[in-house]
């Protein structure tokens, strides 16, 4: 049952690998770049609920935060801006 | 005074949550992290998270919670139907709004919810108004535009910010 | 896996997250993919976060999940939000379909 989740998730990140390697814009590519940080959240979420172990609820907790952090760097790197602002 | 200590409030509650135990050490270890994190972010935290002091705000941002979770499900339903529809049917374009609201941790809230429910997505905030991408534009006229998009929330966050 | 709601839960999830990755595909420009994909993958992955939390009841493992809840719903729109401001300002245009641009003709006063 799990292993077809996992399966469908696979398929979903590889879309997202496909935007990022055919993408005719940077900012194309960007943006999958933050939705498959936000999708491996959810494999770690589904590892926890397979094995039992909670520690790969960590593992999805900083993932969460450093897919943010590096979706703004991105974004101000877009903008033309430097980090100091 | 009073803010300090809401925020000491709610860090040390975040620890106690992340933590999940209520041995000595961790409780201690929890008070010094807390205490650093408040003096270090003191200018981040921002001023009007005291008004969730009062019950009254606090339960009409309890409603706000369930009425934003019923706009993102239907949101998904709306994004599953153009995406799965052969045709396409979508009429992208930037339009203008204004919003009534004027303290800045509302105006925050309110973009990320327009973000989250059918069709738009917030591009810029200048001052009062709003640009918002919206994929299917189904009126060219400003003011049902602004009925559309914004008042569905904005009376909510009246009442929890104002 | 033994609770039918979280089974539930997490399946409608996964299929959530297939649509907007299948968004990200088809849709035509930099804006259209960013709302498709970012509200579809942040209700999926919350539904699998919430998931889990009933998988896992109220113990360490189930609160993490919700605390993740709470950060991936309040941080996703902004990440969104940033990166569509970015792309405008550097000058990425709106699809040739699209029927109006109101800020690329405020820019200009």
């Amino acid at each position: 049952m799990i292993t077809f989740f996992f399966i469908l998730i696979i398929i979903g990140s590889f879309m997202c690998l496909y935007r990022i390697m055919v993408g005719p814009t940077p900012p194309d590519r960007m943006v999958a770049i933050d939705i498959l940080g936000i999708l491996v959240v959810g494999i770690c979420s589904l590892y926890a609920v397979q094995t039992g172990k909670d520690f790969y609820l960590y593992i999805a907790i900083s993932w969460a935060i450093l897919a943010f952090v590096g979706t703004l760097a991105l974004a101000k790197f877009l903008e033309g801006r430097s980090f100091d602002e | 005074m009073k803010k300090k200590l809401t925020q000491f409030t709610a860090y040390f509650i975040i620890w106690l949550l992340l933590t999940w135990s209520l041995h000595f050490q961790e409780v201690m270890v929890g008070i010094v992290v807390a205490l650093i994190a408040t003096a270090l972010t003191r200018d981040l935290f921002p001023d009007e998270m005291i008004k969730f002091l009062n019950p009254v705000r606090l339960l009409w941002a309890i409603f706000y919670i369930l009425y934003l979770i019923f706009y993102i499900i239907l949101a998904n339903f709306d994004v599953a139907y153009r995406v799965l529809n052969p045709s396409l049917p979508i009429a992208p374009g930037i339009v203008k709004v204004k919003t009534g609201l004027k303290s800045e941790l509302a105006k925050t809230f309110l973009a990320n919810s327009i973000t989250l429910t059918p069709g738009t997505l917030t591009v810029e905030v200048v001052e009062d108004n709003y640009y918002i991408h919206w994929i299917y534009i189904s009126t060219e006229d400003p003011k049902r535009q602004k009925q559309i998009i914004i008042d569905r929330f904005e009376w909510i966050l009246r009442r929890i910010f104002e | 896996m033994s609770n039918p709601v979280a089974i539930f839960l997490i399946t409608v999830g996964v299929i959530f997250d297939l649509l907007g990755c299948l968004g990200l595909i088809r849709l035509p420009d930099v804006y259209n993919r960013l709302q498709a994909a970012t509200k579809s993958v942040t209700l999926g992955t919350c539904m699998i976060l919430f998931g889990t939390f009933l998988e896992f009841g109220f113990t360490s493992g189930g609160i993490k999940a919700l605390i993740c809840l709470i950060f991936v719903l309040l941080t996703s729109p902004t990440a969104a939000h940033a990166l569509a401001r970015g792309s405008h300002i550097s000058g990425f245009k709106l699809w040739e379909g699209s029927k109006m641009d109101k800020l690329e003709e405020d820019k200009g006063k």
